[in-house]
């Protein structure tokens, strides 16, 4: 265990190298660029490459490659970049690559405001590309988080053959604070199944937990690469049943790690609580002592913090706390509010959006639960 | 009990013969290409200087790139116009592995272009095979990057007012080891054009000239596969040696194919080796 002090970009690279990151493909975009920079410099110190890509579709494209190739793969970006990347994110869903892409957020749309923070890309990281699936998505609210939250990107990527998002935003990453790394043996760190032998695998077969084993290149294994609807052996498939079982199966073997997945963190939650704030990222901190001050005001409230962004556990939120009225704060125009809106149906949940370029004030954030109280 | 007697190509180890059929209309020059390509890669593989386990076939998306899950190696039918930016993931993560990508000229030079240009830039360990036949097929006969000026398609009733793309030129300025065309009617210079690329490091672009007479033919007065064909014939021409500007493809003028450029720069790889001292 080593204890330093980082910014939250250099906390992204970190976790990724703990985790077994190899191959690391990027374009500069802020506020994203010191993950690559932070890489340029350590990871072929230690056998990884990293290589600065034509666009952010090359970078995506060629971290899935690479996946195949099997090495550890990873891509950062911010909002103009993670747009583009939305093709590549449904081409490893479908083939089933372990891919870990990191979009730091920036105020958007379009080219927004690069150097200022939001959290407006919360429904693109759940819906960016097209098609039917379910992209498993964390989100750390500090420098120790962004590290341990990549690492568990990495091993969710690997344990279930999926790409896997990590939001973080540009306070996060241009925040320092200290951070605790590990050695090896002192996290878990999970790699994808590989098929036993050099015969001929089939790449999509599952096991009996949904998941087929990787046949990745170079071993033998005549494996194919598949981007269009494909059955186990990667033969294009243009048929009903064929389309249904994939896309069911690429969706069920998500959920049925949900467990594994789903995150959360409550604060001063008891089963007396009259409020209950929901936040989540770098708007959880002031959230977080918005809560406190309103307990100090006499009002009985505890908060809810998400780590895991999509997808989201219904029936472990709805029995986190008993609270009556819940307010869920966000930097941006209130978008997890609806996906909460829907879990909590029988309880009173309201929107408080804060559109702000700093991380926004306790002011601003007393200010927009108020109303609701 | 009765013997059955069944024809075995000596090129089906190379192939998913389950899967054949292919999808290829008649008179379409990729399966010309493909054969040639494979008895190259056949005669290396014998020779033993390539392990057929560390070989993958990356396309993208269009007829030729299907090529790739018709073979009986590691493949990847990716995204269109993204097989190169794969590929670099493939070369880089795994330098023990030959990567070939197949692709037409829409899907390399069009929608893939810049990919294109920054792999041959970097010099990438890689064999790239464009299969130019002038015209976006698969979808039906629109205009493409190559099409000649003139020519009417499906999304140029009034005939393309667009000069086309050389990609042998555009190659040329930039710094891959090797680039050359051949035409599906000379089968012998893919073969050998191929296989010599198989012995060179680096980024290595091979043209071939085919056939479409299904949808192209159709743009151009030449449905008939044969007759199709036997115009292309006419109009290509082996050159020794030539000169960049040789690779202007004019119709009425004919097609020079041949090998237009032979480097031994430095490959991405021997680069990297250089910078990152090992």
């Amino acid at each position: 265990m080593r204890k330093t002090f980082a910014s939250g970009n250099i906390a992204v690279a970190e976790g990724a190298i703990t985790a077994g990151l190899k191959f690391y493909a990027g374009y500069p975009i802020t506020p994203s660029s010191e993950i690559m920079e932070y890489l340029a410099e350590k990871l072929p110190k230690l056998n990884g490459i990293v290589v600065q890509m034509e666009d952010e579709i090359a970078s995506i494209n060629a971290a899935i490659g690479a996946s195949w190739a099997g090495a550890k793969s990873m891509t950062a970006t911010s909002g103009p970049g993670f747009s583009l990347m939305a093709e590549a994110i449904g081409l490893a869903v479908i083939t089933e690559t372990p891919v870990v892409i990191v979009d730091v957020m920036r105020a958007g749309p379009s080219t927004g405001v690069p150097t200022k923070t939001s959290q407006s890309d919360v429904l693109q990281a759940r819906w960016l590309a097209h098609g039917d699936y379910i992209v498993p998505c964390y989100a750390p609210w500090s420098v120790q988080e962004a590290y341990d939250l990549v690492i568990k990107a990495f091993n969710t990527a690997e344990l279930l053959r999926t790409p896997v998002i990590v939001l973080s935003d540009a306070v996060i990453a241009h925040l320092w604070e200290p951070l605790t790394m590990y050695d090896q043996g002192e996290v878990e760190i999970i790699n994808r199944k590989i098929p036993k032998g050099t015969g001929i695998a089939l790449p999509y077969k599952p096991d009996p937990d949904l998941i087929p084993s990787m046949p990745i290149f170079g071993k033998g294994f005549k494996t194919i690469v598949e981007s269009l609807i494909h059955d186990e052996r990667g033969y294009y498939a243009p048929h009903e049943s064929a389309y249904r079982a994939l896309i069911t199966r690429l969706n069920l073997k998500i959920l049925k790690k949900l467990d594994y997945i789903f995150d959360y963190e409550t604060y001063n939650c008891t089963s007396e609580c009259d409020y209950m704030l929901l936040s989540y990222g770098s708007t959880a901190r002031v959230t977080y002592i918005a809560m406190l001050e309103l307990r100090r005001r006499g009002y009985n409230v505890c908060m809810l913090r998400l780590k895991t962004l999509w997808p989201i556990d219904r029936e472990k939120l709805v029995n986190s706390c008993r609270a009556r009225k819940i307010v869920v704060v966000e930097n941006n125009i209130g978008k997890i509010y609806m996906d909460i809106d829907r879990v909590f149906k029988d309880r009173e949940v309201y929107s408080a959006p804060i559109l702000s370029l700093e991380p926004p004030s306790l002011r601003e954030v007393l200010e927009v639960i108020s109303i609701w109280l | 009990m009765a013997v059955e007697s069944i024809n075995i190509h000596p090129l089906d180890k190379h192939l998913r013969v389950d899967r054949i059929p292919t999808l290829y209309c008649p008179g379409c020059g990729i399966g010309i290409t493909l054969g040639a390509m494979l008895r190259a890669l056949d005669k290396r593989i014998n020779e033993g200087l390539i392990d057929p386990n560390k070989i993958v076939w990356v396309g993208g998306i269009g007829c030729s790139a299907r090529t790739v899950f018709y073979v009986r190696y590691d493949a990847a039918h990716v995204l269109h116009g993204r097989a190169i930016a794969f590929a670099t993931g493939v070369a880089l993560a795994n330098p023990e592995l030959l990567v070939i990508v197949v692709g037409g000229d829409g899907d390399i030079a069009g929608i893939g272009g810049n990919h294109f240009i920054h792999a041959a830039r970097r010099n990438i360990d890689m064999i790239v095979v464009m299969i130019t036949n002038f015209v976006y097929a698969m979808t039906g006969g629109q205009v493409a990057p190559t099409t000649p000026r003139g020519v009417k398609t499906t999304t140029t009733p009034m005939g393309n007012p667009e000069p086309p793309l050389n990609a042998i030129k555009l190659v040329s300025a930039l710094n891959a080891n090797y680039a050359a065309r051949a035409s599906v009617t000379t089968p012998h210079y893919i073969e050998n054009f191929f296989y010599k690329a198989l012995g060179i490091k680096g980024f290595r672009f091979i043209e071939v000239i085919s056939t479409c007479p299904e949808i192209y033919g159709r743009h151009i007065g030449l449905r008939d596969p044969v007759e199709m064909y036997n115009e292309l014939k006419k109009r290509v021409k082996y050159k020794p040696k030539p000169s960049i500007e040789d690779a202007d493809i004019d119709w009425e003028k004919g097609i020079i194919i041949g090998e237009f450029l032979e480097r031994n720069n430095p490959s991405y790889l021997e680069l990297l080796r250089g910078v990152y001292g090992k």
